[in-house]
């Protein structure tokens, strides 16, 4: 029975890890600003597609206006 | 997409429209910013959120001073020989356009390297190669597209503050040494008799040491760490003779863990760990609840958020050379250009001086001053260059001494006794002598259980509940208050705020709008083709009068005058086929002066004959009326203004009769006037607006500062209301009221928790078990009713 004692360590050993994993993160600053990366994560996308597309969109936006 | 609006920056297309690329745009800037965006394949811009952007205003030899090393140096974040980092406040940041233009600078310049936008904050870090790309040009291309960073006095002297992150450190070790202890304690919970002698469980007992051992090893973070700023704030409390809440909450964590301690260490029970590290974990909650901060908003704004950090000097030579406003000294010869704020106190020399007080007064109309005059510190410079000669120095001018005052040196909040704390004294009493007449009686009775019922009673009257009770209802008030824009600085506000008996106004900008919107013409009247040829002559002029008159006068016909010119400063002159007016200030419209300087007025003559003059008001909030009626039931009320007597019969038909009225207050009358006040045992709200405002602000109780733009304006203050909300402000001091309420009911409700305990305790059958259930339970109760209670306020709120 004493593999308690070896369970208890890995599971204390792995608490511990994440413990220290959350200072990390809370340290490098990483909840500082919990807003604009969930509206930076929609652009990536975008920007690559840009210059191809480019024309095309002034050209619809421009019909739109003459109507 | 609303075709009515500039494309790039959405203000109303009026007369002037410039049609580019098939899009419409109010002024060439905007233009030119589009142009910019759509050459750099950057229109992606307009499609995120039409309309984002801001027209750039000029800014031509305004950031001359970032050419001096000394400045940037203490403006950069980092810097080596090729690379520098700086973090600059932008006020426009609004949308996500902005915040993926922002990022995206590197199209726009090669060298810079990076940039970040912190949305919250309003900055931009940008990382940029500075052997190629120079501050200042860095600043000039940001304002070249709309996003001019707002670089005060403030980022100079105030260097990089560190954000103190030790509250969540330590609600991060109270959750994971309490999470693990409650793991740890699962063996004693299942086997409850679990000791030897009556036969428990053997597996459990062979092992229970390690498991104990290893809890008591969790408990020592939590106890000497997570919880030493309540051991702290008990010993200085101690220490002044005050025993605030944290007294009995510190003895309660103290006994918790010696008791436990022994227990285990004497092999007499599993000790309270459990219970010990869910209270620390349930009161930093609580703390970390109640700390509810408005990352884009400053509360602590002194003049120096509002002051260039450097101006233009002439020297003797006649050259012009940055200085800091620090080291301006009386005599020296200053250059102060369009959009510039006048530092210092002094005499205008020359140039058309229209000076902008609105940082100051609240008042939003210019003054115009001619050379002689002297000018004060705190005004802008609209049109044009002027230069004037400096009579004081920075901190000894008119509006900046104020701040030498002592009321801003001295943390209020120290003197301030919360309701939690005056409870907690009567509750340590109490609980005290409880702990000490049952120790007595089992003394006699069975002195081998004294002890032990003497710190079972300190373990579970630890006030927890109570504790708890105040920051959930003020922290999720202040949560409430922010979501229908009344920002507070913290909860202590809202426990002030319910304290009020007087409520103090400013006036211009206060309880009127900073637009001069209403005239009134008095005068010969006027035909129907003065009229139209007024107004058309209105038509060209950019003034802010002019626009607001055009905007008042009746529809007429465009009509082409055969004449048409502006004098800067001074007024108009039109003519159309042999009619002609003139439009303007009293000189120069009958070479007379201003014979009513209380009222600000447009004057008007035909054919060089005196017809009259355009009366300006000031036009009062929406609701103005209503909100003093209701407060003047419950409140003492006051009117506080710098302006003139010129509104004072306007303001005795709006408000309820017997309101005190006073005129022609300086900042430091206004702030002594309710020193005054206060020595007589009133409690005060000061509502005002501008920098003039500051003292008053500081001195009150609480002092709310009212903004039309609450991000980019507002003195230090206690509070920030948007303008439009102004009419529930009564409301809003009316639920603060509640909140005491509510916070005392759930005192009530702890306090039956803490009874339920006692009786356990004082009989000596508290078990471990047992607080361990009753503590959470009490908490979690005392949470779901202080958030439901102030949630139904709330809902009342508008």
């Amino acid at each position: 029975m004493s593999v308690i004692y070896l369970l208890l360590a890995i599971s204390v050993v792995v608490a511990i890890i994440f413990f220290v994993a959350f200072i990390f993160s809370v340290k490098s600053g990483q909840y500082d600003d919990s807003f604009t990366p969930s509206v930076r994560m929609l652009f990536e996308d975008e920007l690559v597609k840009k210059k191809p597309k480019d024309e095309l969109q002034i050209d619809k936006k421009s019909i739109q206006l003459k109507e | 997409m609303d075709s009515n609006g500039c494309y790039h920056c959405g203000d109303n297309l009026e007369d002037k429209v410039i049609k580019f690329d098939d899009k419409k745009f109010c002024c060439n800037g905007c233009k030119t910013v589009y142009e910019i965006f759509s050459t750099n394949d950057l229109s992606y811009y307009y499609e995120l959120q039409s309309a984002a952007g801001a027209t750039p205003k000029a800014i031509e030899g305004k950031y001359d001073f970032l050419k001096s090393a000394a400045i940037v140096d203490r403006l950069l974040e980092f810097n080596d020989d090729k690379l520098q980092i700086v973090n600059l406040y932008i006020p426009h940041i609004h949308c996500s356009s902005c915040i993926w233009i922002l990022e995206n600078l590197n199209k726009l310049s090669p060298h810079i390297n990076t940039s970040q936008v912190d949305f919250p904050k309003k900055t931009v870090r940008v990382t940029y190669q500075s052997n190629a790309l120079s501050l200042q040009e860095l600043v000039i291309l940001l304002a070249r597209i709309g996003y001019e960073p707002y670089i005060s006095l403030d980022d100079y002297d105030n260097k990089k503050k560190s954000i103190d992150r030790s509250l969540v450190y330590q609600l991060g070790v109270a959750g994971f040494a309490f999470g693990n202890v409650m793991f740890l304690s699962f063996p004693d919970y299942f086997d409850l008799s679990s000791s030897a002698y009556s036969g428990g469980e053997f597996w459990l007992n062979r092992y229970q040491h390690i498991f104990r051992w290893l809890m008591f090893v969790f408990s020592l973070p939590v106890v000497f760490y997570a919880g030493k700023d309540y051991f702290i704030s008990a010993f200085k409390g101690l220490r002044s003779n005050i025993l605030n809440i944290d007294v009995p909450i510190a003895l309660g964590i103290a006994v918790l863990f010696l008791r436990s301690t022994l227990e285990i260490a004497f092999d007499w029970g599993n000790g309270f760990f459990d219970s010990l590290t869910g209270l620390v974990f349930f009161l930093l909650l609580g703390k970390f609840f109640q700390q509810k901060t408005y990352a884009f908003l400053s509360f602590e704004r002194d003049y120096k958020s509002y002051f260039p950090i450097a101006v233009t000097r002439l020297t003797a030579e006649g050259k012009e050379e940055t200085t800091q406003v620090h080291d301006i000294k009386k005599g020296d010869r200053l250059l102060i250009r369009n959009e510039e704020l006048i530092p210092v106190d002094g005499i205008l020399i020359n140039g058309n001086a229209n000076i902008d007080y609105s940082f100051v007064t609240g008042e939003s109309e210019a003054v115009k001053k001619k050379s002689g005059d002297k000018v004060f510190a705190g005004g802008k410079q609209l049109h044009g260059v002027i230069e004037m000669e400096v009579l004081k120095s920075v901190s000894q001018s008119y509006l900046t001494q104020l701040w030498s005052n002592a009321v801003f040196k001295t943390d209020s909040s120290n003197k301030f006794q919360s309701l939690t704390d005056s409870i907690g004294k009567r509750f340590t009493i109490v609980v005290l002598s409880i702990a000490f007449a049952s120790a007595a009686f089992w003394l006699f009775y069975d002195p081998s259980k004294a002890m032990n019922v003497f710190t079972a009673v300190l373990i579970i009257a630890c006030p927890c509940a109570i504790s708890l009770a105040a920051p959930f209802t003020l922290g999720n008030m202040l949560r409430i208050f922010g979501q229908r824009k009344f920002y507070l600085k913290n909860t202590q506000t809202i426990e002030q705020l319910a304290q009020i008996d007087t409520a103090i106004f400013d006036k211009t900008g206060t309880i009127t709008t900073t637009e001069k919107s209403t005239a009134t013409y008095e005068g010969m009247p006027l035909t129907a083709a003065e009229e139209s040829l007024i107004k058309n002559t209105l038509r060209a002029s950019n003034h802010p009068l002019s626009r607001s008159l055009y905007a008042m006068l009746a529809e007429q016909n465009i009509v082409t005058l055969d004449e048409y010119e502006e004098h800067l400063g001074k007024g108009l002159g039109g003519a159309k086929g042999g009619r002609s007016v003139k439009i303007g200030s009293a000189d120069f419209v009958t070479n007379e002066l201003e014979n009513d300087t209380l009222n600000t007025a447009v004057h008007i003559s035909s054919n060089e004959e005196y017809k009259g003059k355009y009366v300006f008001h000031n036009e009062y909030r929406e609701g103005v009326e209503e909100v003093f009626q209701a407060m003047s039931k419950t409140l003492k009320l006051a009117v506080l203004s710098g302006d003139n007597e010129g509104e004072k019969k306007r303001l005795e038909e709006l408000l309820p009769k017997l309101t005190p009225l006073y005129f022609n207050q300086k900042p430091q009358q206004k702030l002594d006037f309710i020193k005054s006040l206060q020595e007589k045992g009133n409690k005060i709200v000061m509502v005002g607006d501008g920098l003039n405002d500051a003292g008053a602000l500081a001195q009150a109780e609480v002092g709310i500062a009212i903004s039309e733009n609450v991000a980019i304006f507002s003195p230090a203050c206690d509070g920030i209301l948007d303008a439009t909300k102004f009419k529930q402000l009564f409301s809003y001091i009316f639920a603060s009221r509640k909140a005491m309420k509510i916070i005392k009911l759930s005192f009530v409700l702890s306090l039956f928790y803490n009874i339920i305990g006692l009786y356990f305790a004082v009989s000596g059958q508290l078990q471990p078990v047992i607080a361990a259930i009753l503590m959470p339970l009490s908490s979690i109760s005392v949470v779901a009713f202080a958030t439901i209670m102030t949630n139904l306020i709330g809902k009342k709120l508008k």
